[in-house]
């Protein structure tokens, strides 16, 4: 036996003073999936308290696309609904709030692709927690980060002048649809994050997302497309998000007419149920693939 | 079955056309190191992954820690550590956030996680770092919180997947240190390594694993009498000497002369070896070829490795860390 090998002295594994005593999460499933959920939740919501910069950059942004769009497009911009009295600004704002969940999806794909590279999901996977904790509390941390940004956008906006005019409910309709929205989203991102193969190839993925959320309806009428191009901009599944939202905030915007610009809301929950329906199963698939 | 931390079975692992393992056998003593050596490719990580519960085997039986890994990988998952190459530590949260995250998430309970926390971070020597961002620990550090995490609810078994890659010496060291103080403490220990030096250091077992399947299964010493007793190596002063030194080994070894061109060195199996050096010393004197060095040595792994695989393992050798853990 070489100079240096190791062999057991016996004796207590350890020498804790903690009573190391654990439920396996066999038991009381349902409680261990929340329990770990919420654990992976206060995971990242540390990261915000211990990097604030991190939250000035991630409320920054949309808050300086708001000042962007307002003051630097705004100027140049018809306004689609402008019959109604609405000011650009009454156009834009549902707008913002529509970009601000579509570029979630890359906030969403980043963490995974990080966690899955760097072997946080690996050490996730290879302990004692519910599984579906992994996924799930990526979920609940994205949708409360949504709603903060959606706070922060809605009082700049109310700041910079913008007054809805909707019914109070139908406005709460409408901040519901904007993170039913993220919500699909979220499973879309968890779906890319693990697919691709390192963290500088999701960032290759604003490529796809950001052209993606500019053939929309969300910042221009698609009527002042290509006829093919509005056509896919109206059938944006964002778009009809969008629209729903200004119509809930009391500044419809008119349409062409067309089916699917007449029932932006029915659409604003018929898209974000079937791009959840496609992605979440494909999320779960490759979670599961990891074991593969 | 009570002696037994790990029993591996004709693991069987493909993808498509490839088999990343091919009935691969394994058996860990309780309370030991057991080294699993290979190079890239041969199946390491694999079969570390299968084990530790992240990976579905195709065929074959595994028990760890007395629980059946494909029948009940969560009971598996409450009595394993992992650390290394597959296992990380979150960047952005400090140690000590870290070991009480992963507290949490052992189920221990808010207070138990804080209690164990500080407990590990104490054990590791990380409690002067215990509050900077676990990013800007350094190499060493970091591994040894990796360590610390794996560690939360004191595993009967911890596999250690090439928990030195990309350390210095010091940090290589640091880890040695900590993983001989968890086995004198009862942890059975699983570890991959290409740097042989490293398993010959700290296991008391090596399994050589080439394509899949356990080809060795030995004590190092073991393992390094296979190979055949004793060698006589020389080193050049010159590189272009080489060619005849080996020709001068050749007339006395029992091989072909192994030759390293970045070492200069030349080493071959002896018999006769103080008859065989001495020939060997003369011959090379006589023909006025200079030498930096020229002795009797037992072979290393790496040329147990080379022998049972007919190929070197593919890392280099690691600086060597005898002064730093001699301490």
């Amino acid at each position: 036996m070489s100079a240096g090998t190791v062999e057991a002295q016996g004796g207590t594994q350890g020498g804790t003073q903690v009573d190391l005593h654990v439920e396996s999460g066999e038991q009381r499933r349902l409680y261990w999936a929340v329990a770990d959920s919420w654990n992976v939740v206060r995971r990242t919501l540390t990261h915000y308290q211990r990097q604030p910069v991190m939250i000035l950059w991630q409320l920054g942004f949309p808050i300086i696309s708001v000042l962007l769009y307002a003051y630097v497009f705004g100027g140049a911009m018809e306004v689609p609904g402008s019959e109604d009295g609405a000011t650009y600004r009454d156009f834009l704002m549902p707008g913002m709030f529509v970009m601000t969940m579509a570029f979630g999806l890359m906030n969403t794909a980043t963490s995974v692709v990080h966690d899955a590279t760097k072997g946080v999901i690996d050490r996730f996977r290879s302990m004692p927690m519910a599984p579906s904790a992994v996924v799930g509390g990526r979920a609940v941390t994205d949708l409360l980060v949504a709603c903060a940004e959606l706070t922060i956008l809605a009082l700049t906006a109310l700041a910079l002048g913008w007054r809805p005019d909707g019914e109070p409910l139908a406005m709460a309709g409408a901040f519901g649809l904007i993170l039913l929205l993220r919500f699909c989203l979220i499973w879309a991102g968890v779906w890319l994050g693990l697919l691709v193969p390192n963290p500088e190839a999701a960032g290759g993925l604003y490529a796809l997302i950001f052209p993606v959320t500019m053939i929309s309806s969300i910042f221009v009428a698609p009527s002042s497309m290509p006829g093919w191009l509005g056509t896919a901009a109206a059938w944006n599944p964002i778009s009809s998000t969008g629209a729903a939202a200004r119509e809930l905030f009391g500044y419809p915007v008119a349409g062409d007419g067309s089916w699917i610009q007449e029932n932006a809301v029915l659409m604003a929950v018929v898209w974000p149920v079937v791009l959840t329906a496609v992605f979440l199963p494909l999320a779960v698939r490759r979670f599961q693939k990891l074991s593969r | 079955m009570d002696t037994y931390a790990v029993q591996a079975e004709a693991l069987q692992k493909r993808y498509g056309e490839k088999h990343a393992l091919d009935g691969f056998d394994l058996t860990v003593r309780k309370g030991t190191v057991h080294g699993l050596l290979g190079p890239n490719g041969a199946g390491k990580t694999t079969a570390v992954r299968a084990l530790a519960t992240l990976l579905k085997f195709d065929g074959g039986r595994a028990l760890v820690a007395g629980t059946d890994v494909a029948k009940d990988p969560r009971g598996v998952r409450r009595r394993i550590g992992l650390a290394g190459q597959y296992a990380a530590v979150d960047e952005m949260l400090s140690g000590r956030q870290n070991l009480e995250m992963f507290g949490r998430l052992f189920h221990l309970g808010g207070r138990r996680a804080r209690l164990r926390a500080a407990e590990l971070l104490e054990r590791f020597d990380l409690v002067e770092a215990a509050g900077k961002n676990a990013g800007d620990y350094s190499g060493g550090m970091r591994r040894r919180l990796d360590l610390a995490a794996s560690m939360i609810l004191a595993p009967e078994v911890l596999f250690l997947d090439e928990p030195t890659t990309g350390l210095d010496p010091r940090g290589r060291g640091e880890v040695w240190e900590a993983v001989r103080e968890l086995v004198a403490d009862g942890t059975t220990v699983l570890l991959t390594t290409q740097y042989l030096e490293e398993a010959d250091k700290l296991a008391s077992r090596i399994t050589v694993i080439d394509q899949g399947r356990a080809i060795a299964d030995d004590t190092p010493d073991g393992l390094k009498d296979c190979v055949g007793g004793d060698r006589v190596e020389v080193v050049a002063a010159e590189a272009a000497d080489l060619p005849r030194i080996a020709e001068v080994v050749a007339r006395v070894s029992l091989g072909e002369p192994a030759v390293d061109r970045t070492g200069l060195r030349v080493h071959a199996p002896v018999r006769e070896r103080v008859a065989a050096l001495t020939d060997v010393a003369r011959t090379l004197q006589d023909e006025g070829i200079r030498v930096e060095d020229i002795g009797l040595r037992r072979p290393s792994l790496d040329d147990v490795f080379l022998r049972l695989t007919g190929h070197r393992t593919d890392a280099a050798e690691p600086v060597s860390g005898e002064a730093m853990v001699a301490a």
